[in-house]
């Protein structure tokens, strides 16, 4: 039968070992070659738009790369789903942005500002998410070719 | 209660139980808004409520496993806290902390990263404040007569806790790095270093309810706390699937995260076993029903429902939706809500004198509570699996979903409402007890 000592060797060994290889895995994915971040697309304007994303809790409500409140649709297709314009309206707009009831808080960005986000949601778009991407909703490529 | 300064634990449980109530109010928001009722938008926007409620939560379970420590180990160390006022130093900054917290989200005042909201200025006072928190545990441990497994398990889940809040501090220019790093902090934490703490408390709660020898009950405490490792450290994989990170984590979480419910399978065994062979039965009725409960649900909500959709391939679709919250309601409230309610339940008759071990409030509180947490599950989970339905294999827009799956949320709102009831009487229940006393000193020891 299993003693006291030999159930603490085997979550010391256990854990050592484990923890071991999640960090040889982490450097071993964020290793060139391996890294599929898209951190060479990353501008000063990205890095802007992720503070205004960051300041603003969007993640409060929206979600991105599939993380975030679920209250507010996904936006890591944003882009190429409703188009530049229309993702600038929605960020300048003064009073709440309301679709179907559901409303916005209307944070009236600046023209430059609202490019700052677009360029943050652009560079997310180009990630390699393992395939996510295709089923985020909804599909923005299908939905434009059955139209 | 067999130490005068293990009074000071009644004040991190009573702050506690205030902001439970604060986060239940938060959650209730958000439900109405989700049906329509956003009246109160233009002050407590969603993403206000959301960081409430979610912050509210981490805040009231830490102090309540601050408090949990602050009972348990004078009793493990066999000796007084070494400093009772430097607790209370401690508690009020945890509430200043705190507090100044959730007024700042109401003033666009935050990080908005999920779960680790709290502004940069602000998490060095977290620091100072948990690094106090530990000093006087540690100081009391090392001085203590004897430091058994079960305080040293709690001690290390507790400083591992603070150790890996640093990675969450750290500044990343890409969202994919960032994310990834808030993942060492909040699943590490959940899904690691939180189960030492909850094993912790456990074992001494059946120590002390079940009367089994502390060399059995510890012995099994560490292949437990062995199989968490095991399988959660690795298990951080399924959170990086799909946030744009290399193939292998599909490989690595999938295998790991699949094996994570045999932690909290082998919690709940225990925890029932431990119960059939104990031969001592502890009057406190109330206490084992939370003590047995948490082992319980924490299996069904953290690990099944955990597994529901942890395989890259069902993520794949569920990743994002409300498949989530339903898995992350009940597993917050069966391992560590569940958990903490346990050890006030045992520890409150004893700190205040007043026995109310098996009152009609307190069971009804249990049931009440339970059930309608369940029920809320129920919805989340519904009203999840149909909007992976509807947006992710019939390509309808989110709000068109968001429109069809809005009754769940009434259904939601309504067994929030009985779990709402439940958790006013345990708090009724708690008010009832009165104030901690030194009358109380040894009452409980002949039992």
């Amino acid at each position: 039968m299993l003693s006291k000592k030999q159930a603490r060797a085997f979550f010391l060994g256990g854990t050592v070992v484990t923890f071991l290889i999640f960090i040889g895995l982490t450097i071993f994915s964020f290793s060139k070659g391996q890294d599929q971040t898209n951190h060479e697309g990353i501008t000063e304007q990205v890095v802007r738009g992720k503070v205004l994303w960051e300041e603003n809790n969007c993640m409060g409500c929206h979600t991105i790369l599939g993380e975030g409140a679920y209250y507010a649709p996904e936006l890591t297709k944003v882009i190429e789903r409703r188009g530049e314009g229309y993702i600038k309206a929605v960020l300048m707009s003064p009073i709440p942005w309301n679709p179907n009831g559901r409303q916005m808080v209307a944070y009236g960005f600046s023209k430059e500002e609202a490019e700052d986000l677009i360029a943050f949601f652009e560079w997310i778009e180009g990630i390699d998410l393992n395939g996510f991407d295709t089923v985020v909703s909804p599909l923005a490529k299908d939905r434009m070719d059955k139209n | 209660m067999k130490y005068k300064s293990q009074k000071v634990a009644y004040w991190f449980f009573a702050f506690s139980m205030l902001l439970l109530v604060l986060q239940i109010t938060y959650g209730f928001i958000m439900g109405f808004a989700r049906i329509g009722f956003d009246g109160l938008h233009e002050f407590i926007p969603f993403n206000t409520a959301r960081a409430v409620h979610t912050n509210l939560l981490v805040v009231w379970l830490l102090s309540g496993f601050m408090g949990a420590a602050y009972y348990i180990i004078p009793e493990e160390a066999q000796r007084e806290l070494v400093s009772v006022k430097l607790a209370y130093v401690q508690l009020i900054s945890l509430a200043v902390v705190g507090v100044a917290a959730i007024i700042g989200y109401h003033f666009n005042w935050w990080e908005g990263r999920k779960f680790l909201e709290i502004p940069r200025q602000l998490d060095y006072l977290v620091v100072v404040n948990v690094l106090l928190f530990l000093g006087l545990i540690l100081a009391t441990l090392f001085k203590g007569k004897r430091k058994t497994t079960t305080a040293l398990v709690l001690t290390m889940g507790l400083l591992f806790a603070a150790l890996l809040y640093i990675p969450g501090m750290l500044p990343f220019d890409s969202q994919v790095t960032d994310s990834f790093f808030r993942w060492w902090v909040v699943h590490l934490w959940v899904e690691g270093v939180w189960e030492l703490i909850m094993g912790g408390i456990l074992s001494f709660l059946l120590i002390k309810l079940t009367g089994v020898d502390r060399e059995v009950i510890e012995k099994w405490l560490y292949v437990i706390v062995g199989l968490t490792f095991l399988s959660g450290i690795l298990g951080t994989g399924h959170h990086y699937y799909y946030i744009g990170v290399n193939k292998i984590w599909l490989i690595v979480g999938g295998i790991f995260s699949a094996l994570e419910p045999l932690a909290f399978l082998a919690m709940a065994l225990f925890a029932v076993n431990m119960y059939r062979k104990g031969e001592k039965k502890h009057p406190n009725k109330i206490a084992l029903f939370w003590t047995l409960g948490s082992a319980i649900v924490s299996f069904v909500g953290a690990g099944l429902l955990g597994f529901a959709h942890t395989l890259p391939q069902t993520n794949l679709y569920t990743h994002g939706t409300l498949v989530t919250a339903m898995h992350g309601h009940l597993a917050f409230w069966g391992a560590y809500a569940m958990i903490v309610l346990a050890i006030i339940s045992y520890a409150l008759p004893n700190m205040t004198g007043r026995k109310l071990y098996d009152s009609s409030v307190g069971r009804a509180a249990f049931w009440l509570s339970n059930i309608g947490m369940l029920g809320m599950t129920v919805a989340f989970g519904v009203a999840g699996v149909a909007q992976v339905y509807l947006e992710r294999k019939f390509k309808m827009d989110f709000m068109e979903v968001q429109a069809e799956i809005s009754i769940h949320f009434v259904v939601l709102i309504l067994c929030a409402t009985m779990f709402a009831t439940g958790i006013v009487m345990y708090i009724w229940d708690f008010y009832k007890h009165g104030k901690p006393t030194d009358e109380a000193l040894d009452l409980e020891s002949d039992l």
